[in-house]
């Protein structure tokens, strides 16, 4: 899995991922709350930095890789995922991070995105998700909802959004999760897990934007509403919300209702409990979504391992040809099927 | 078994075209009818004529697919002007091929592929094997199923796989009219059916029973003998330009010493590369089919950033999609070779025709000022070495750069003299050396190229990306000045290589009246047709461009010493627009958007002209009235 650490340089601080450059993200922005749980993060991985890239496309999310002190390369709008895989291609060595918006991952580079998800190249992608354009300075984007008013729909937009999770469940990713940008200790742990799954590992992350669409997470993000209105998946655990953790998700045939564990006929073992192996059930649980009356699926929705990543495929076969064939011999190969000589 | 009465006439040179549906084979015939002529010892130049279509309807006019082979003793540069054997296989082939056939040329035809269905779907009203209009030509006309079947008649094999060898049975007869040795033939049939012993036995003995069939018809009466060239001493091997761009690449990489990437998306007539480079594995080498287009450049950029030799390739279309990314290379300043294997546009145009349209767009199709080095190969063999050389530029200036190849070139073949690996030069990235002083954007004061730091180099970390930055620091920068100057050293970088290739080099006299300059793959008929005019005395100069940005640094100096130049293009005239803006010279040009290569004959003929009118009107400078600017 991931390397050791080198000899040198075992010991990081978070300090060690800040480099001398200022933050540019407006203030109380979203973005910055994923930052410092990413710095914290870095040095847990047991990586020496030279080892670790970030990678990002265009809009406020693009600006990421400056602020983390590894190597990093902000590409262009949509792209960071193929400019992320093909690093990863080339050089399985080394740990890499996509930074990417709802814009730039569900729009422009949505196919990009999809087939990220399926083909299942180690890495690390961070969506950040304010459900609006920001660079642009606000206009409506794929996870914007029906009727958002924004500069570019002012009598509300028409389309309906994306689910980001869901599609990257359709699309076969291995690991999919959501998280927030009001619980840091949470996002780092969920970064860390990210991190660990060898594949594909796609984290959803609100992200609060205060200049064009303040407040659009709230619900599901502030202390005093999210427990009511969000359920934490962690494998293995019941799936209970609630202030007091009163309430559970129950399912009737395949569809999730919620029971009040206070009552009398309720109990915790009525409970479904998550299971993160599980595919079926991570769609179930994805597609609670936007439901109107059921909490919003937070954490580790997916988290499969049997699939091998991509980059290991390209290795193996690379291996399999030259033990079955030996290493290639240039001259062989430049003379060809058929060769003469002129003396 | 009377080989007496059979006349002999030797030929310096000939042009093989074989004919048919999409599905009879004919590409494969025609491979092997070239490899055998290189096999035995002459120059070659073959090209594929094939339609869109995968396995259009049988017997359409649409449906038919044909390869030309031109082989000979000496100056071999195209696929030749006009056909001396047709081998057709059905009515739609001999109607659409007849008009290449030279008058008294051989038609071989298949009279089966007459019937009135083929005849009807052909359009023909009458059957032309039968009503006169075919009498300026040989024809030979064989009912081949019959005779194949005749072939087999000792031999206990399956209709199917008899019928299935007809292709085979054509190329034997045509080897027999050249004399040509079958065993290379036989030994592909071998190696290409390993296992299968009754296919090689029905193929081995479709070959011979053509060669038989011919040999005992009385109507095949004369063979027809092509001397040995004079080639350098080595080992050869016929070549696509897109086998010659994958086997460079792999070479390059070698010489660089860098793992080598590809990121890339199907496309024709480019996809070659990408068939070749996805089963050099063995070699250690990565590939990526990416989603699309983009997804296909940008990978490669990333492998890039990783420390790869990368590249990508592509033709028109997906050149348009790369523009962007293309634009991000540029500023990130990362090596990387972008190879675009032109065909006719615009848009998806003429998807397997051949094209010289897309040179605007590799100098200047980005957004910004956006520099970037263009190379265009001349001939099949050469994208061999303009490869290599898109690679040491790429890696020595730190610079995407732009390989033309087109549909011609890159599905002709010829002749290619293996080079001795250990011969070639090495080519020496820039990787940076010291963490203490680097600095992403501090430049070698002789090329300007920045260093070379990829993940994994300690110390070293840095962001890069597609916003400007600090000339030296690499730090984000929106500061006016420092843009003019990065903008202004990203021009000079690209301009500075001029220095670093060859001057043009002038065959014939080095100043007077007329010089002809080619670019890509108009260099064989180009060359042809001068070869041809000198040799009857005409005063013609010729010159070649393959570094297309920056030019040779002579090329302004050449302009000038001849009153008159002229360009032979596949477009509509867009390397003598980039010549006549950057010299102030007035070019005249040769421009022909047919989606096929120019035949030398074509420029002789105009050509001629054009010496021929310097007798009348000397053609000043200055003086535009005087002369057509465009034949």
């Amino acid at each position: 899995m991931l390397e050791k650490p080198h000899s040198g340089e075992s010991k990081y601080t978070s300090k060690d991922f800040k480099p001398d450059v200022d933050v540019r993200w407006c203030a109380g922005c979203g973005a910055i709350s994923v930052l410092s749980p990413a710095q914290r993060l870095m040095p847990e991985l047991g990586i020496p930095k030279e080892k670790i890239v970030f990678i990002s496309g265009i809009g406020c999310s693009g600006r990421f890789p400056y602020y983390m002190d590894t190597y990093g390369f902000h590409g262009i709008h949509g792209r960071a995922l193929p400019i992320a895989s093909g690093l990863k291609i080339a050089r399985p060595d080394l740990s890499v991070w996509v930074v990417t918006g709802d814009g730039d991952n569900m729009s422009i580079g949505g196919n990009h995105f999809i087939h990220a998800c399926r083909r299942n190249v180690d890495m690390n992608v961070l969506m950040f998700n304010n459900e609006v354009y920001s660079l642009t300075k606000g206009q409506y984007s794929p996870t914007s909802h029906r009727g958002q008013i924004t500069k570019s729909s002012p009598l509300g937009a028409l389309d309906d959004p994306f689910n980001p999770v869901a599609l990257a469940l359709g699309a076969s990713a291995t690991f999919v999760a959501r998280g927030h940008d009001k619980d840091r200790a949470q996002l780092q742990q969920l970064l860390l897990k990210a991190s660990q799954h060898k594949g594909f590992s796609f984290v959803e992350i609100y992200t609060n934007c205060r200049i064009f669409n303040d407040g659009a997470f709230d619900l599901y993000t502030n202390a005093e509403s999210r427990d009511d209105h969000t359920v934490w998946l962690e494998h293995d655990k019941p799936l209970v919300f609630g202030k007091n953790k009163e309430k559970g998700i129950k399912l009737e045939g395949f569809t999730p209702t919620i029971i009040d564990l206070t009552e009398g006929g309720n109990s915790i073992n009525d409970v479904l409990v998550h299971n993160e192996k599980d595919s079926t059930l991570a769609f179930i649980l994805a597609n609670m979504t936007y439901s109107e009356t059921l909490p919003r699926p937070m954490g580790t929705l997916q988290n499969l391992d049997e699939r091998s990543s991509y980059e290991d495929r390209v290795v193996e076969q690379i291996q399999h040809e030259v033990e079955t064939k030996g290493i290639g011999n240039l001259e062989s190969l430049l003379l060809g099927g058929s060769y003469w000589e002129i003396k | 078994m009377n080989t007496m009465n059979k006349l002999i006439e030797h030929l310096e040179e000939v042009t093989v075209r074989f004919a048919g549906d999409s599905g009879d084979g004919m590409q494969l015939i025609g491979t092997q009818f070239s490899d055998t002529a290189g096999f035995a010892g002459n120059e070659v130049n073959t090209f594929p004529d094939y339609p869109s279509e995968i396995r259009a309807p049988e017997g359409t006019l649409y449906g038919v697919s044909a390869f030309q082979v031109h082989f000979g003793s000496k100056n071999i540069h195209t696929s030749g002007d006009f056909v001396d054997v047709l081998v057709a296989m059905n009515a739609a082939s001999l109607k659409v091929n007849l008009a290449h056939v030279r008058e008294q040329g051989i038609i071989i035809v298949n009279a089966e592929g007459f019937d009135d269905r083929n005849l009807k779907l052909a359009g023909y009203t009458n059957n032309p094997l039968e009503d006169g209009s075919l009498a300026k030509f040989n024809v030979f006309p064989i009912e081949m199923n019959k005779e194949l079947k005749k072939a087999f008649i000792e031999v206990d094999t399956p209709t199917k796989l008899v019928q299935k060898t007809r292709n085979i049975f054509a190329l034997g007869i045509t080897y027999w009219l050249f004399n040509r040795p079958l065993e290379a033939t036989v030994n592909w049939i071998n190696k290409k059916f390993k296992g299968k012993e009754d296919v090689i036995m029905a193929n081995v003995h479709a070959l011979q029973g053509g060669w038989n069939f011919a040999e005992k018809n009385p109507d095949f009466r004369k063979q027809f003998i092509i001397d040995k060239s004079e080639l350098p001493p080595g080992k050869y091997r016929s070549i696509t330009g897109n086998q010659a761009v994958a086997l460079g690449l792999v070479v390059a990489a070698t010489k660089a010493h860098l793992p080598l990437f590809l990121g890339s998306y199907p496309i024709t007539p480019a996809t070659d590369i990408l068939h070749a480079i996805s089963g050099y594995k063995k070699y250690g080498v990565k590939h990526l089919q990416a989603e699309d287009e983009i997804a296909g450049i940008t990978s490669a950029i990333g492998a890039a950033f990783g420390g790869s030799l990368a590249v990508t390739t592509t033709s028109g279309p997906g050149l348009s999609l790369k523009t962007e990314a293309i634009g991000l290379a540029i500023m990130t300043e990362l090596p990387l070779i972008i190879v675009d294997v032109m065909r006719a546009g615009p848009s998806t145009g003429l998807p397997t025709k051949t094209e010289q349209s897309d040179l605007m767009q590799a100098m200047y199709g980005r957004h910004g000022e956006a520099p970037m080095p263009v190379l265009a190969a001349a001939s099949s063999a050469d994208c061999f070495d303009m490869t290599l050389e898109a690679a040491r530029i790429a890696l020595k200036y730190m610079t995407p750069v732009m390989l033309l190849t087109d549909g011609y070139i890159g599905q002709a073949s010829e002749p290619w003299r293996i080079p001795e690996i250990d011969k070639l030069p090495e080519i020496a990235p820039q990787f940076a050396q010291d963490a203490a002083t680097f600095k992403p954007y501090l430049r070698n004061p002789e090329t300007l190229a920045r260093q070379w730091a990829i993940p994994g180099m300690q110390g070293m970390e840095h962001r890069i990306g597609g916003l400007e930055k600090e000339d030296g620091s690499g730090v984000v920068s929106h500061d006016p000045m420092n843009h003019q100057k990065m903008v202004e050293l990203r021009q000079k970088k690209v301009d500075g290589i001029a220095n670093d290739i060859p001057e043009l080099e002038v065959i014939g006299e080095q100043e007077g009246d007329l010089l002809l300059l080619s670019w890509g793959s108009t260099y064989g008929a180009a060359k042809t047709a001068v070869e041809h005019l000198q040799a009857q005395g005409h005063n013609i100069s010729y010159a070649h461009l393959r570094y297309l940005n920056p030019f040779p640094k002579n090329l302004g100096d050449v302009l000038h010493k001849f009153d008159r130049i002229v360009i032979p293009e596949l477009n509509l005239g867009q390397l003598k627009n980039l010549i006549q803006a950057k010299y102030v010279k007035r070019v005249m040009g040769i421009n022909k958007v047919q989606g096929k290569p120019f035949k030398a004959v074509e420029l002789e003929e105009k050509l001629l002209t054009l010496i021929s009118m310097r007798d009348i009107k000397k053609w000043p400078a200055n003086k535009k009235e005087d002369l057509p600017v465009d034949l």
